[in-house]
């Protein structure tokens, strides 16, 4: 059993490089399909280290996205936290099951991530219609086992 | 299958409920938003955190930066000379040009002092690079790497070489963000060079393309017009360039034509751009009548026009 510091310091290192290729230029065909990289690790973190990375964790990542991103405060925040808290909810399920079926509750989070980005859009009246915007919630699903395989294996490899 | 980890025992039966966490978190987001959407209270707290973002930005921008100091040190002797001849004669076409220009803008300056007519002179620049930090693909907005201790403002109009880029949407200590015309929620009042009429371009969201909704079927524009910005916001000075009318459509049930116009700013390729500082308080719009029609925007701070005729006031951007 790690100590509490350490695995701290992996939340954080995770969560810093994650910020960083949330905004690291891509080329441009790829760029509408750049994946939520963040929420996936608050996700992943939620599930594995729940008393480290709780609501208030989810909340402090969504209001980094929104200083380096966003164009209002607390639009990330809330949705960050919407979808922390239906993994918390849930995470004594999340963590037993089979990973196409977990793969599945994060497409299913990830579609609401994106469904209350669309809503505040919409509210302050700068709404993107395009069907290109719910194109990261397909790669970040697609993402998850992986980024799941690499966590677990970093984890345990440093135990 | 997440498994690990160090701690994974269930966080129930610790601290004050979940339900009561998310419901007071939820509210200081709600709150966050409402604040900076309506009241705009949180800027001076966004510059600050966005300073403190720096050594993000400044990770990002090292690969590039290593990139164009080996491709700058390390470029062969003969191409530098060809870039060298190919900068020689551009010099001097434009020197050519400039002289035309200087007396232009002198017997212009005659003509505007008979006319009792100031003209905002005194115009400053200053160059500033793009960041190269990807915010939001579906909006066109960008970083620079001039910010408040420059002295940019918001609302400070942005160029390159060849035309209007956008303008300043938000100012902190070290950088400033700046909108593109082509973004859709921008909007810039132009005038068509070639006979004055005002209207104002759209952005659409495609960097290529701007649309001018409001040009009735009647109005005389053609392919190849070009435009330029009329000055009437207040904001962009008067006679810049800022597109070509690359279409132009009619169709006689309908109030309005259909025009497209091309930005001439290199919107997806310039890497650096210039902040311009001008008078506001002397800048005229180019034609001095009273804008009429819901189409021409009011001036935004020139105090001169009557009140009584102003349309309502045009938000440029539009957000």
């Amino acid at each position: 059993m790690a100590d509490g510091r350490s695995s701290g310091l992996r939340v954080a290192v995770t969560v810093v490089l994650a910020l960083i290729l949330a905004i690291a230029p891509l080329p441009d065909p790829l760029r509408p399909a750049r994946p939520h990289l963040l929420l996936l690790l608050v996700i992943y973190w939620s599930l594995s280290a729940p008393r480290l990375a709780g609501l208030m964790f989810a909340w402090l990542c969504g209001i980094a996205l929104d200083v380096i991103k966003g164009p209002l405060f607390g639009q990330h925040a809330i949705a960050f936290l919407l979808v922390a808290y239906l993994t918390h909810k849930n995470q004594l399920r999340m963590r037993i099951f089979p990973i196409y079926q977990q793969t599945l509750w994060v497409l299913g989070l990830l579609g609401i991530y994106e469904f209350v980005m669309f809503w505040i859009d919409g509210i302050i009246g700068s709404p993107v219609t395009t069907w290109l915007r719910w194109l990261p919630v397909l790669t970040s699903a697609l993402l998850w086992p992986l980024l799941v395989a690499m966590l677990d294996t970093w984890n345990r490899g440093r135990r | 299958m997440v498994t690990l980890s160090s701690d994974s025992r269930p966080i129930i039966g610790r601290g004050p409920p979940l339900g009561a966490r998310f419901f007071f978190l939820a509210l200081v987001s709600i709150a966050l938003m409402v604040l900076d959407h309506r009241g705009g209270y949180l800027d001076v707290t966004r510059s600050w955190l966005q300073t403190a973002a720096k050594p993000l930005y400044t990770v990002i921008q090292t690969p590039f930066q290593i990139w164009y100091w080996m491709t700058g040190s390390f470029s062969d002797r003969s191409r530098l000379r060809t870039e060298n001849t190919q900068l020689t004669d551009e010099l001097r076409a434009a020197r050519v040009k400039l002289l035309r220009f200087d007396a232009l803008t002198e017997e212009n300056r005659r003509l505007r002092a008979i006319r009792n007519a100031s003209q905002g002179i005194g115009e400053r620049t200053l160059i500033a690079e793009i960041i190269r930090i990807d915010v939001d693909p579906f909006r066109h907005r960008a970083r620079i790497n001039k910010g408040s201790s420059d002295g940019v403002f918001k609302g400070q109009p942005v160029l390159d070489a060849f035309g209007i880029v956008g303008q300043v949407t938000s100012v902190d200590s070290i950088g400033a963000e700046i909108i593109l015309i082509s973004d859709n929620e921008h909007a810039i009042p132009v005038q068509v060079n070639r006979n004055g009429i005002r209207t104002i371009a759209v952005g659409t969201g495609d960097i290529h393309r701007l649309s001018l909704p409001f040009l009735t079927i009647e109005s005389d524009v053609k392919q190849d017009d070009l435009l330029v910005s009329s000055g009437l916001d207040g904001i962009f000075p008067a006679g810049y360039p800022v597109a070509t009318i690359t279409k132009v459509e009619r169709n006689s049930a309908e109030t309005f034509a259909i025009v497209e116009a091309k930005p001439l700013a290199q919107l997806d390729r310039s890497r650096e751009v210039l902040l311009l500082w001008f008078d506001r308080s002397t800048e005229q719009p180019a034609t001095a009548e009273v804008p009429s029609g819901s189409s021409t925007p009011a001036t935004r701070s020139t105090p001169q026009a009557a009140p009584s005729v102003t349309p309502p006031r045009p938000e440029s951007p539009r957000q």
